[in-house]
This record gives C-alpha cells, structure tokens and sequence, in this order.
C-alpha cells in the first residue's frame, strides 16, 4: 500500500493558489471515455462567462491518437457536451462536462455508447423508465495492493466488514465521504453509500434517474471518485474481481422499474420483464462488461453473492440468483427488479439500453435491433 | 524524487505575514529574461502609490556580470518596463512586471528578442496576426527526476497518461490548478490546461494574444509557473526532451491567423504562408529554440507526434507535421494554423516574430531582413 508524490505535496499552499478570485472568466472541465470504454480523460478550457445551459458550450476536439481512439494521422476527435455539472474541486462558477465522442467523420467513437443509448431511450420516454445503480469499487494503494492490507499479505476474512465501523473494519472512509459531498455538490443524484464486504471496498448508488440520465450521472460520479482519490494519493479500482480467491467480486447492481412496474399491479410487468431477460441471458451477459462477458467471467461464480454467468435464475430475495426481486416488491405487488449481473466496470448507457429493448422494446436474439 | 526544503517551512507563519496590511505601499517585483535566453530573474522595489499603467513604472537596472550578461567592470544593464500585471503571490495592490534589458549603452542585450520582435508586430499592425502558444513542461524533483517517477526507475509505458485522471495517472495536478488560477488573477491570457501523455508532463496553453502580447503572457506565464513550483518544492523543467528513449519531448505548438485567414475563405492564405514557411524551413529551425536548433534536434525525431527536424512537412489533423492544418480548419475553409515545431523553450518573441517575417512579409533565406526605420 502506497500513497502518491501528489498527496506530499501541500495543501495549505494548493489552497491559498484557489482562494485567488478569477474575474469572469470560468473554468470548463470537459471529460469524456476513452478507447478502452472504461478510461476516463479531461482537460480544461477558459469561458468567458458562465454557461448557464448545455447549449452555451462549445464543441472542442482532442488527439484520440493518445487515448487508444485514433492513429497519428487523422487524430482530431471531436467532444460534443452532453451534461454539465457544478465543479467540486475548483467550485462555482466553474464546471464539469461529460461529453460524447465523435471520430473525424462525424460518427460515434467505437466506445460511444451514449448516442445509442439516447436514441433507445427516446422511444420509451412516455413509459418513464427509471434506473438506480449500485456501483461497487476497491480502493488500492499506487502500488496496486487495497488500501489499508498489510504489505505482503491479507486482512482477516470477510465478515465484519460490511457497513462496519472502526479502523479495524472500515479502510479509507474519508475517500467515501469526501466523494459523497462532492457529489451532492455537483448535482449528481448519489443516494447512498455504504461499506462493502471485502475490507477497502465500498460502495455508492446513484438514482433515481430517469433515461439517459443515469449513464451522464454515474460516470461523472465515477469521475469524481478518480479526482477525490487522486487528492488523497490512491487510487479507485473497478476491476470485478479484483483479489482472486475468497474475497467479493465488484459489481454495479442495476435496479429498474416503469411507470407501470411502480403502480397498482406492476408485480405483472415485472414478472414479464423478468421472463423477457431470461430468454436473452447471452446477450445481456456481453453488454453488462467493457470486454464482451470476459471479465464477469472472473466474478460471476456462484458464490460470494452472485449468480452462475451461464446460468440465469430469478428469485425474491435472492442474492445468489441473475435477477433479485426485493421482499418488499413482493409483498405490494408493484414497484421495481434488481439486475445482478452487470460488473463494476460496466458502461451504464450499454446496461440501461439492453435493459430497455429486452423489456420495453421486446427484442429478441443476440443482436439489437436497428430502429 | 525530492522536494526542497523551502517547501518544509510553515505556510501558516508565512500566511500570518502575508495578511499584515502594508498601508499605501507596493510591491512591485521586476522580471527579465537573462543570459541564456531561458532563464527568469526578479527583484522587487517598494512604489509609494499603485502603478496604473506601464507608463508610472520606473526605469531600473541590475548586474548584469550576475546573470551571465555582462563583465564585471562594466555590468549596470538597464530594466526597463514593458508589460504589468497583478502580482497572484503577493496580491493586489503588488504587481509584477516584465521587462526590457539594455545595455549600458542602451542597445538592445543579446537574449532581448522582444524590441526587434515588436517592431516587427508593428510593421503589419493592420492584418491583425493572432497567437495561442501550448506550453508543455515536465515538474522535477530537486533531484532532477521527474515528479512521482519511482526513485530508481519508470512509470508503465505511455497511454494512460494523456489527459488522465487518479493517481497512478496523474502526476502533480496541484501545481497546474494553483498555475492555472495564479495567471487568471494575473491577467494572463491563459485559455486551457491538460495532462500530457508523459507522466509528471503538462501542457497549458496562451492565447489568443495579438501581436507581442504573445510573448508578453508567455513568458508571465512561465514565471508564474517557476514561482508555483518553487512553492510547492519542486521544479518546472522546459527541457524540449528531459527523458531520452520512448517518453515524449516537450513542445511549444504555435498557432498563428492573421483577419484575412479568419474570414470566409481564409484557408488561401493559410496555404499561402504555409507554402512560404516551407522554403525557410532552416531559418525557422534556428528561431525555434535557444541554441539555434541544437535543442530541438534532441526532440524533433519524427517519432512522438513530431516531424523529423531534417524535413518540412504539412498536413490536415497530422500529428507527425511541421504544420497541422486543424480538421474543422480544412473544412470550414478559414481558421488558423499549427506550428508543431516550436520547442518548450523557444522564445516566444524569437517564434512570433519569424512567422510574421516569412509569412506576412514574405521574406526568404537564411538571414532576417532589415527594415530602416
């Protein structure tokens, strides 16, 4: 376990540097996904004023050549705002701007899946689909091992760490906290937080977000993560199954609900949904990772609270099965299902699209259907 | 690895200084560029009243026989005032201000480019020439080795790097956002920041300044930088190539319009110069550096997202050019253009000054053209 160079270097100073007033100029962070579909990237330009919608930001470009996206030839990629947030390390009136990619022609990046998504989602809009996900993570030292493990070796097993509380059973709480209110700052809808059952890992749920709002919301809350755990010199992994052996996967649950699941009887429309998924098991399992079901394939055992990734299963209650119907749901007959499935680095529009057109769109078979 | 041991003293001591109201006085701290055409140096004088413009600043003059500029028996060199702005470590009412060198003769010192360069600037006043310079730079430890490297070795290989986020991405993010806000409040035209794809290698970019400003904010900004970096212990390097193998050198791309080639269809004129910088290729070479290209030789390979310094070459969105042609360029058919060949440590007065020389007023050959005046 290591901490970096940056977290050495002084605060106190860092801090009187951003205590200087800035004028009208604003500062504009534009972040975006890089050609590995799970890599974050940023950089920042000056605004004249503050941009008070969307649509006051300028499209901007960058060279894909040196984030996996173009070759050196024809690298110009384009940056194209999509949501925009309040900046919690540099603060009002500066933002941050989750943006999409698009290639030199005009197209989406390969690892763009937000266009789609949007597309998807604007065809459902009036069953008003709603999403909250789950999103796991392992904190690690620089030097790749979790924080707060002994050096060469492994804290006791797993049991007393889950939402626990002392040095002994939470490590690195403040990252969790500071996270959380730079969040809440920003305006991105983080819910809760609690910590997780391997020791170093937690856990964060962003919802209810309607649409397409769920991908913007989590990837920037994971951006802010990377940011906060950069300041305090260590680092947020969401690799699935980050310690081989008798220690819990990472995944990012995914809860979803409709209009109709959420009222009188929407137990049935559940139930539908629920059988719809089970006839497209192959097709969700290759959309819930960046690599295809590849690296599920390390976490999605059986044991340690996931399901079989070859089998599907449905249950009340069930946190071993594919699909988990909450108790609660059970008992009133309406509300909304959790998807287990989808691993910690999963793109949140590919998870909240495929869950779309298998439930609302009825698709069928392993390939989406072209609107 | 290492920071100094300036970084070790209390801030908090100092804060309590620094907040000591200090009546109608000011501070105003002079900087000039010294002997190798690199390096920044300053001293500061006590004003009775705020400076409002360049005009209420005092000539001054140093030692010259100090900073590699002058013989001991003859070494008063003159400072004289050329561009204020407000000072971000002292804070108002303070200033700093960049200066002119003289001689003791009052002839220009060999390493003050910005005289002829303004007069240059002057000559085509009416077709409004437009800078942004990217500065890229590497933070050092003390020890010389770059910022957050292990002691004895590597980082992983480039690619996660550019732009990037976290700590095994990032390395040293505190100094670009206090540089980033230190040249807001300054003044200085600063209009952008990124990682760059060497770790502990940042770039933030100036512009668009008309004329000598350019040079002006750039040279501001690289003082603020060295400044920042002094307080937090560690050391900006513009070494055009600090690692030698596979890590990236370091750059200053220039991109350069005049009105004619912002306006509907400017992209003739941009050919135009274009065509021009590509017959003085060598010329632009010895202007790009302060060693009249030796430093750049280390840099420019042709390998690393720069040309090969032996070739001149252009093209659209072509990282491996001389000169980039912008993609939204080529297709609006009017912009601007990028010079890649520049080096971290150019003299931005030098730079902008031989881009107007062959493009504006298209002069050719080796040697630069002199204008009676």
């Amino acid at each position: 376990m290591a901490m970096s160079a940056s977290a050495e270097l002084s605060k106190a100073v860092k801090q009187q540097y951003m205590e200087l007033p800035q004028g009208d100029k604003v500062q504009v962070m534009y972040v975006w996904i890089d050609g590995t579909g799970e890599g974050l990237r940023c950089k920042t330009r000056t605004l004249d004023s503050e941009p008070k919608s969307i649509e006051e930001l300028p499209e901007w470009n960058f060279d894909g050549s040196s984030t996996y996206q173009s070759e050196g030839s024809n690298s110009d990629m384009y940056l194209i705002p999509s949501a925009m947030f309040r900046d919690p390390f540099r603060k009002d009136p500066n933002k941050l701007v989750l943006c999409e990619v698009l290639k030199y022609n005009h197209k989406p990046a390969e690892t763009n899946l937000r266009l789609t998504c949007k597309k998807v989602m604007d065809l459902v809009e009036n069953q008003v689909p709603w999403f909250g996900m789950e999103q796991e993570y392992t904190i690690l030292g620089t030097d790749g091992h979790p924080f707060g493990w002994p050096n060469n070796g492994f804290p006791g097993p797993q049991g007393p760490y889950y939402c626990g509380v002392g040095s002994d059973k939470a490590y690195g709480r403040d990252i969790v906290e500071a996270h959380y209110r730079a969040c809440l700052y920003a305006g991105v809808m983080i819910c809760g937080t609690n910590a997780e059952v391997m020791p170093a890992q937690w856990e964060f749920q962003v919802g209810p977000c309607e649409g397409i709002n769920m991908g913007d919301h989590l990837w920037v809350a994971r951006f802010i993560l990377h940011r906060v755990c950069e300041d305090f010199g260590v680092v947020a992994s969401f690799d699935p199954k980050p310690i081989p052996g008798n220690w819990n996967g990472a995944g990012c649950h995914t809860n979803f609900s409709t209009k109709e699941m959420r009222e009188e009887g929407g137990l049935k429309a559940i139930e539908e949904s629920i059988e719809r998924l089970g006839k497209r098991h192959s097709y969700h399992i290759r959309a819930y990772d960046p690599k295809g079901g590849l690296d599920n394939a390390r976490r999605l055992t059986g044991h340690h609270e996931t399901s079989n990734i070859h089998e599907f299963s449905a249950g009340v209650a069930n946190r071993g099965a594919s699909i988990r119907i909450p108790r609660t749901v059970g008992q009133e007959k309406k509300g909304y299902f959790e998807d287990r499935r989808p691993s910690a680095n999963c793109d949140p529009y590919a998870v909240t699209e495929a869950l779309i057109r298998t439930c609302l769109l009825s698709e069928e078979g392993d390939e989406p259907v072209d609107y």
